[in-house]
């Protein structure tokens, strides 16, 4: 028997289309939940992925429902490429029975495994363990299946970086290292905060491909994520692509964010924004047309509101549902 | 002299005066200055921590004392060990508790072990500050009352104080004990008010606090849920029983003393808790009661713990997790056998 190894492919028009359809989505609902929250209406607090849609999407636009992905604290944008329903995620973050985890999780735990989406995470590090889990089941299970593990600049100097990727190195196991840069851990700069001057620097350490990508290129990022996703279906082990980003909001809803210049702001927010940019594109190479992408922009405002009316609408889980889900069984 | 200041002032305050008075106390942690090598931002933009509570430290002490650490906490909380060991005071931050995962070994196995393992000829003078408390939205991984997990090691302090007057001078006391201490501050306390003391001044680690004296029954009740526990006092009150209220304050050393007179004198005892209940601080000062005051009781001892669950995120759900004071008055009703108090 032959096996037909995965090869690489070019952008087509319908992988755009979702493309760009998921960036806005993900830009459309964290503008909607930045604006709700500043009215008090959210429980809790919230980390907004804003500015960061072309890592998400561009990794996940390689991936079906049996590859897994662990996400950070900064999830929302990581759900949604991944394919979660927005209106199950937007009733989690109202704390709603209808939410993805039943509001027992929130914003920082939206959650939803039968589409491979393994969590966000309160735990900066919580994630690269957890991938190398998934994959490991890939890997002996035979599934084919790749485990992405995102991660910001500040998680890769917690300790759980270094034992999960050499982990997966040393195993060969189908994971996918995505360090989404985005210039700061909280208030702190990544280059304080780092020894090395790029996260995929430390690639070398464990013998596997480490990679800088713009971030803001939905279609670099995509390229990347293709090389290492069809090196780890072929058996060839783990990569290391780092992406280098930016937020658009504060490290959470409330941040005055003063460690940030106003050019680079100008620069990031405005000049290089990665759905700009990407419309520029799919346009230029004549993937889509004004006409279509204007349709989706529309759809996009629609599906996020009909979300905040769903989650609005739902009802807030029962007195019995508190002691729910601690266990399997116990006796 | 006392003036009125918030629970985060109160413990600001302490790390200021504790620093002026000794160069060997240091400041590290996760933006516990904020914005570390950033060129444009002034000392007094910097965050002083995530909820604030360190701001401003920076300004007078600069960055060689406050430092801004990576998200490493294996890493720092562990050097903070050895630097105790060797010379330094330092004070580190461990944002929320929950993140002990992090760093349990640095703790449990370093800093609480070194002096016992080297037959005393080591000492290990380190706090470490952190959050903890549920009531705040934050979920499963941000929420934990995680003291007992502490106070099962030996080697540890464990302190928790719940007013602004107390966190100042246990944490003056904490900072310049010989011996590492875990000090347990509950975000939801940041914002309260009390008179505090100007000045340098400590309370001693192992001397509970009766916060409201009262003969029918005794309440005692960790950080935060004194609170609790004296608004249910002062429901009580108007149905004439006087509730005893006791902050143990640390519970390592726990004042077993303070506990058990004050049990010898009402018969009866409520412990209340907000972490969760197995193996917690709540079952170990009933198993106190129950072994060295077992003659005083009158009733059987009462626990109001959360329950042996994650905390939720749902605001509906986390509000039905903690303890309140209709949760104690219906307990207090069963205890003395008198169904009228809990009608309103
Ligand atoms: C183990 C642990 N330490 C600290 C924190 C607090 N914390 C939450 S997010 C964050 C910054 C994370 O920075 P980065 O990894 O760069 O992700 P970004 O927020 O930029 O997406 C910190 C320090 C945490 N949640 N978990
Ligand atoms: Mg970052």
């Amino acid at each position: 028997m032959t096996v037909m190894k995965p090869e690489m492919k070019s952008l087509t028009r319908e992988k755009a289309k979702w493309m760009y359809e998921k960036m806005c989505e993900i830009r459309q609902f964290e503008d909607k939940v930045h604006e709700i929250f500043s009215k008090g209406v959210l429980p809790g607090f919230v980390h907004l992925y804003a500015g960061e849609e072309a890592v998400a999407v561009g990794v996940c636009a390689h991936l079906d429902e049996k590859d897994s992905i662990t996400s950070t604290h900064r999830g929302h944008g990581h759900c949604i490429a991944k394919g979660c329903d927005l209106n199950g995620m937007m009733a989690e973050i109202y704390g709603k029975a209808t939410g993805l985890c039943k509001g027992k999780g929130g914003s920082m735990h939206i959650a939803d495994v039968e589409k491979g989406m393994l969590g966000a995470n309160g735990i900066v590090g919580g994630g690269f363990p957890l991938a190398v889990g998934a994959a490991l089941t890939a890997k002996l299970k035979k599934t084919g299946a790749v485990a992405v593990c995102f991660f910001g600049d500040g998680a890769n100097n917690h300790g759980t970086f270094h034992e999960g990727i050499n982990l997966a190195a040393i195993w060969k196991l189908p994971v996918i290292f995505v360090a989404e840069n985005n210039g700061y851990a909280e208030a702190t700069p990544f280059a304080y905060a780092s020894s090395c001057k790029n996260i995929a620097d430390r690639a070398i350490a464990y013998n596997i491909p480490g990679e800088i990508v713009d971030g803001k290129d939905v279609v670099a990022v995509y390229e990347a994520a293709e090389r290492a996703i069809l090196r780890a279906r072929n058996g060839e082990g783990p990569t290391l692509i780092e992406c280098k980003t930016y937020r658009n909001y504060g490290h959470f809803e409330g941040d005055a964010q003063k460690y940030k210049t106003a050019e680079e702001k100008e620069k990031h927010i405005k000049e290089w924004d990665a759905i700009a940019k990407f419309r520029r594109y799919v346009l230029s190479q004549q993937l889509l047309t004004e006409q279509e992408l204007h349709e989706i922009e529309r759809k996009v405002i629609e599906t996020v509101k009909n979300a905040v009316e769903f989650a609005e609408q739902s009802p807030f889980p029962q007195a019995e549902d508190l002691l729910k889900d601690v266990y399997v069984s116990y006796q | 002299m006392t003036r009125k200041i918030s629970f985060s002032e109160a413990i600001n305050e302490a790390m200021k005066l504790a620093m002026r008075k000794d160069e060997n106390v240091i400041l590290l942690g996760e933006d516990v200055a904020g914005g570390a090598a950033v060129d444009h931002l002034q000392d007094d933009e910097a965050w002083g921590g995530v909820m604030g509570v360190t701001k401003g430290l920076v300004q007078e002490f600069g960055r060689d004392r406050v430092l801004d650490t990576p998200i490493a906490e294996a890493g720092y909380i562990g050097a903070s060990v050895t630097a105790a060991a060797t010379g330094l005071r330092p004070i580190a931050e461990l944002m929320f508790n929950d993140f002990i995962g992090s760093c349990l070994d640095e703790v449990m196995n370093q800093a609480a072990k070194l002096r016992y393992m080297f037959g005393g000829k080591a000492k290990v003078p380190l706090t470490i500050r952190t959050m903890h408390g549920a009531g705040f939205r934050a979920a499963a991984q941000h929420s934990q009352s995680l003291y007992a997990l502490f106070t099962h090691i030996p080697g540890l302090k464990v302190v928790i104080p719940s007013t602004p007057q107390d966190a100042k001078g246990l944490l003056l006391s904490s900072i310049f004990d010989d011996d590492p201490v875990i000090f347990f501050e509950d975000k939801t306390l940041y914002n309260m008010k009390g008179e505090v003391e100007e000045g340098f001044y400590t309370i001693p680690i192992g001397k509970a606090d009766i916060k409201r004296e009262g003969s029918d029954l005794t309440i005692v009740a960790i950080g935060k849920q004194v609170h609790t526990a004296l608004k249910a006092a002062n429901m009580l009150a108007d149905k004439g029983i006087e509730a005893e209220v006791v902050d143990p304050r640390s519970l390592s050393p726990l004042d077993e003393e303070t506990i058990l007179s004050s049990v010898a004198k009402t018969g009866r005892l409520i412990v209340i808790d907000e972490a969760n209940p197995r193996c917690s601080a709540a079952t170990d000062i009933s198993a106190l009661v129950a072994d060295k005051g077992f003659d005083y009781l009158d009733a059987p001892i009462k626990m109001i713990t959360a329950p042996h669950s994650p905390v939720p995120f749902s605001p509906v759900l986390e509000d039905l997790y903690l303890p309140t004071p209709e949760k104690v008055l219906k307990v207090v009703a069963e205890m003395i056998g008198d169904e009228t108090i809990v009608t309103v």
